[in-house]
């Protein structure tokens, strides 16, 4: 290796470039640049587009939600632990906002996507979208999401959209390591202090109302068959896995009612929490204030 | 300089240079790695008189990869390939089964411990991933520095998304560990 190899990456940045980067990691490009997103024959497009904006849409609120910890965690190991967590789902966001787009054909693409639509239009489980109160509901969230996205993605990574699977099967060794690290802190929490005990429960009833929209089936899905994963299916694996992390933490599975629909609708037909909102006056700012800015 | 690329067809000969330049270009994060010791390069292949360089990401959101495919134009360039494309490829995903032997001296070398030899032990394709509800690994990891397998995990996530931090009981030095995935 030769000196000048430590700073190619680096000094290439000082040259004219025709990608407008300005600081290493800018410069950004379309995710899934030199990948085949025709859409199989069989397969109703708009329906596809309709699923990749949905699970795109959990992992872009989720990512900012994560991203606001940064900062404010007590050590600088749990900070960086998150903030990569946040990086993962953030890339997943980016490559399924990117097939959406693709699918959908009407030249959106993922910036216009995720800074460009309106609370009405997001299609993310209302999960995502409080602010944790405390570390104890963010590590209870976080099992709760990985571990239901986990067995989302592994039945995703045979889906006959060879896109689609294909970004699921790299998620799910991602997930796999986010749901772990989540995992080891609720059992810490819970098989730990009185106190710890005592909140890691309480953030359990506080995050449980929103657990039971995870498993309902919806119309996109139906139109969508071998391409999409029946959410219901999803849920005898996400139940033992939470039996057995609550089973190691000597914690109660709580018993909360689930959060009403409106109307009979929530996040999968655009009808969020308050909390959604605030999440994207924040996410969108920059981007609704300088539209022709580029990063 | 001659340049080759548009227009001219890319021969054998041209196409194996421009291979090893592939090959030896550095990761932007993990200096002492080219894409060829990682095992995120894919292959290199010639298309209508161009070079296509097909790489892999190792992580979903990883900001090094805009920049490895920076650097690959731009070498490739400088050695006179006009208009190469670089493409991303994600299946199948990579996994830090794919890091060579050598890229794995490289590493310890470096001061951090490589990842074991395979992918992640787990079920068969369609298997729920196994939970881990511990700190302790299944395979210890061994001291980059004094080779002492009495070591502890002190962070499940490192300062880029591939490494983990870990401390050696014996020679007390703390070290990052390149994660198993």
């Amino acid at each position: 290796m030769t000196e000048d190899d430590d700073f190619a990456a680096y000094q290439s940045l000082s040259e004219e470039t025709e990608d407008h980067r300005w600081a290493f990691g800018t410069g950004f490009s379309d995710p899934l640049e030199g990948i085949d997103t025709s859409v199989p024959d069989g397969v109703d497009a708009a329906a596809l587009a309709a699923y990749c904006l949905m699970l795109g849409d959990d992992a872009l609120i989720y990512s900012h939600r994560l991203q606001q910890w940064v900062t404010r965690m007590p050590e600088l190991e749990e900070e960086t632990a998150l903030a990569n967590i946040a990086l993962d789902l953030l890339g997943q966001a980016r490559m399924l906002l990117s097939r959406a787009g693709r699918a959908e054909g009407a030249g959106r693409d993922e910036d216009r996507l995720a800074f460009f639509r309106t609370e009405g239009e997001f299609r993310n489980v209302r999960l995502v979208e409080p602010a944790d109160a405390d570390f104890a509901e963010l590590a209870g969230r976080l099992l709760i999401f990985s571990a239901w996205r986990l067995a989302l993605f592994g039945e995703l990574a045979g889906s006959a959209d060879p896109v689609l699977a294909a970004i699921a099967g790299k998620g799910v060794k991602e997930l796999t390591y986010h749901r772990d690290y989540a995992a080891q802190w609720v059992i810490r929490l819970g098989d730990g202090t009185a106190l710890s005990h005592a909140r890691m429960q309480a953030a359990l009833e506080v995050i449980w109302p929103l657990f039971g929209e995870l498993f309902r089936t919806d119309a996109v899905v139906a139109r969508l068959p071998g391409v999409a994963a029946d959410p219901a299916r999803l849920r005898p694996e996400v139940d033992g896995v939470l039996e057995a992390v609550l089973a190691a933490a000597t914690l109660d599975r709580p018993e909360g009612a689930p959060m009403a629909a409106v109307a009979g609708e929530s996040g999968r037909d655009g009808v969020h929490t308050e909390a959604l909102g605030y999440v994207l006056a924040e996410l969108q700012s920059v981007a609704r204030a300088h539209p022709d800015a580029t990063w | 300089m001659v340049t080759r690329g548009r227009g001219d067809a890319v021969t054998g000969a041209g196409l194996r240079a421009a291979r090893e330049i592939a090959a030896a270009v550095p990761d932007p994060e993990l200096p002492m790695m080219t894409l060829a010791d990682l095992g995120i390069l894919r292959r290199v292949t010639a298309e209508d008189g161009h070079v296509v360089v097909t790489i892999t990401p190792t992580y979903s959101g990883c900001p090094a990869l805009a920049e490895i495919a920076h650097d690959v134009r731009h070498r490739l360039a400088q050695a006179g390939f006009a208009g190469v494309i670089v493409r991303t490829e994600l299946a199948p995903a990579w996994s830090s089964g794919q890091i060579t032997a050598e890229g794995r001296e490289k590493l310890r070398a470096a001061g951090i411990a490589p990842p074991g030899e395979g992918p992640r032990a787990g079920g068969g394709p369609g298997d729920p991933v196994p939970l881990t509800l511990t700190m302790a690994r299944r395979e210890p990891v061994a001291c980059p520095r004094c080779g002492s397998l009495d070591t502890e995990r002190t962070a499940a996530f490192g300062p880029t998304a591939c490494t983990a931090l870990f401390r050696c009981g014996t020679c007390r030095e703390p070290f990052e560990h390149v994660k198993d995935v």
